[in-house]
């Protein structure tokens, strides 16, 4: 997972005119996917040494599970690891409204261009 | 001085894998080929499945095999018996084929042979309930297997996999008379997160709802019939 988020940040990071000095990446994890984020924050640092990534902070926020149940026209959070229907009437999880995020919202670079470094991705 | 900008991306973590993903799906729809990505925990038994399909579906269509396996090539030695094409992909130390993996799989099978002429690839993932889930390869469809002895419970616990699952295989079913395993808990439990999936009861010994499993493959190929006509009429 660490590896293919280097290679979408480095595709965005090679398509700009001037490859920018990251410093700081911005993601949104949902608590209904299988990226646990302190196993990627760890991930992340060691392989981010020596590449264009050197230095640059990965910053985390999670978002809850939250359905959507159209027969109660209600939402709700299913437990996960116990429950996923609607507590109310049993209905199947069918809508979710949060929690399957896996995306990188923003990307904070300075106007400095990065400094040469070792493409060992 | 220098100054600090911000780049609004919102783009998906996994949209290099994805775009993958897209590119291989355009090279099987131009084949009419359909592709399936099969999915389970290590020894739930993905190889026994595909054997007994290949043993039945190979008089049918022609059928190409992608496997993926950390290190050995034991299973695609044991489905290379069938008279596929099997190629093999090491995946080292990930736990899951990505889009560019079989990628590479495609352009072996595009290099040794005519891929127009196959009707079916079917890729046996890496055993892992966890990382496959996210990292579609380029699949028209997800086929998950769960074995009873991993019990009722494994759908709550690795939700993902279960929810992104187009058909649920429930395997070793010879085995029930000998398990405390209440398999309408385990159908129970994978209809609360998908409650459209196909879901089939098999046993590769005994050949227990092969047949309905055959059936649902089947559905699948007879989808790319239209693009098999056209490419016939163009050669």
């Amino acid at each position: 997972m660490t590896k293919a988020l280097i290679i979408t940040v480095k595709d965005w990071w090679e398509s700009q005119p001037v490859p920018p000095k990251i410093s700081c990446i911005h993601l949104i994890v949902g608590k209904f996917t299988c990226v646990e984020p302190v196993s990627l924050q760890f991930a992340f640092n060691v392989q981010k040494q020596n590449t264009f990534l050197e230095g640059v902070e990965l910053a985390i926020q999670e978002t809850p599970l939250i359905a959507f149940c159209h027969h109660c026209q209600q939402e709700y959070r299913p437990e996960i690891g116990i429950q996923y229907d609607c507590p109310t009437c049993r209905s199947p999880m069918e809508d979710i409204r949060s929690g399957r995020e896996l995306k990188i919202d923003r990307i904070e670079y300075c106007s400095d261009s990065a400094k040469t470094y070792a493409p060992n991705l | 001085m220098h100054q600090t900008f911000d780049a609004a991306l919102g783009i998906n973590l996994l949209h290099a894998n994805q775009e993958g993903a897209d590119h291989n799906r355009a090279h099987f729809d131009e084949w009419g080929i359909i592709c399936l990505n099969v999915m389970s925990s290590p020894g739930a038994g993905k190889t026994a499945l595909l054997e007994r399909t290949l043993a039945v579906l190979t008089h049918e269509y022609k059928i190409a095999v992608i496997e993926g396996d950390m290190t050995t090539e034991l299973d695609a030695e044991r489905l290379r018996k069938y008279g596929v094409p099997v190629i093999a992909i090491n995946t080292g130390r990930s736990c899951h084929l990505d889009s560019k993996m079989v990628a590479g799989g495609i352009h072996q099978l595009s290099y040794q042979y005519n891929p127009a002429e196959f009707d079916l690839v079917l890729v046996e993932n890496v055993g892992n309930l966890v990382c496959p889930a996210e990292f579609e390869v380029g699949e028209h469809a997800k086929v998950a297997l769960l074995s009873l002895t991993e019990g009722e419970d494994k759908p709550l616990k690795y939700p993902v996999m279960f929810q992104e699952a187009d058909c649920l295989l429930i395997t070793k079913m010879d085995l029930a008379p000998h398990l405390d395993v209440d398999v309408d808990r385990i159908v129970a439990n994978v209809r609360q997160m998908n409650p459209h999936v196909a879901i089939v009861p098999v046993s590769a010994k005994t050949g227990e709802g092969l047949d309905a499993w055959f059936d649902w493959v089947r559905s699948w190929i007879a989808r790319s019939a239209p693009a098999k006509q056209q490419l016939s009429v163009v050669h």
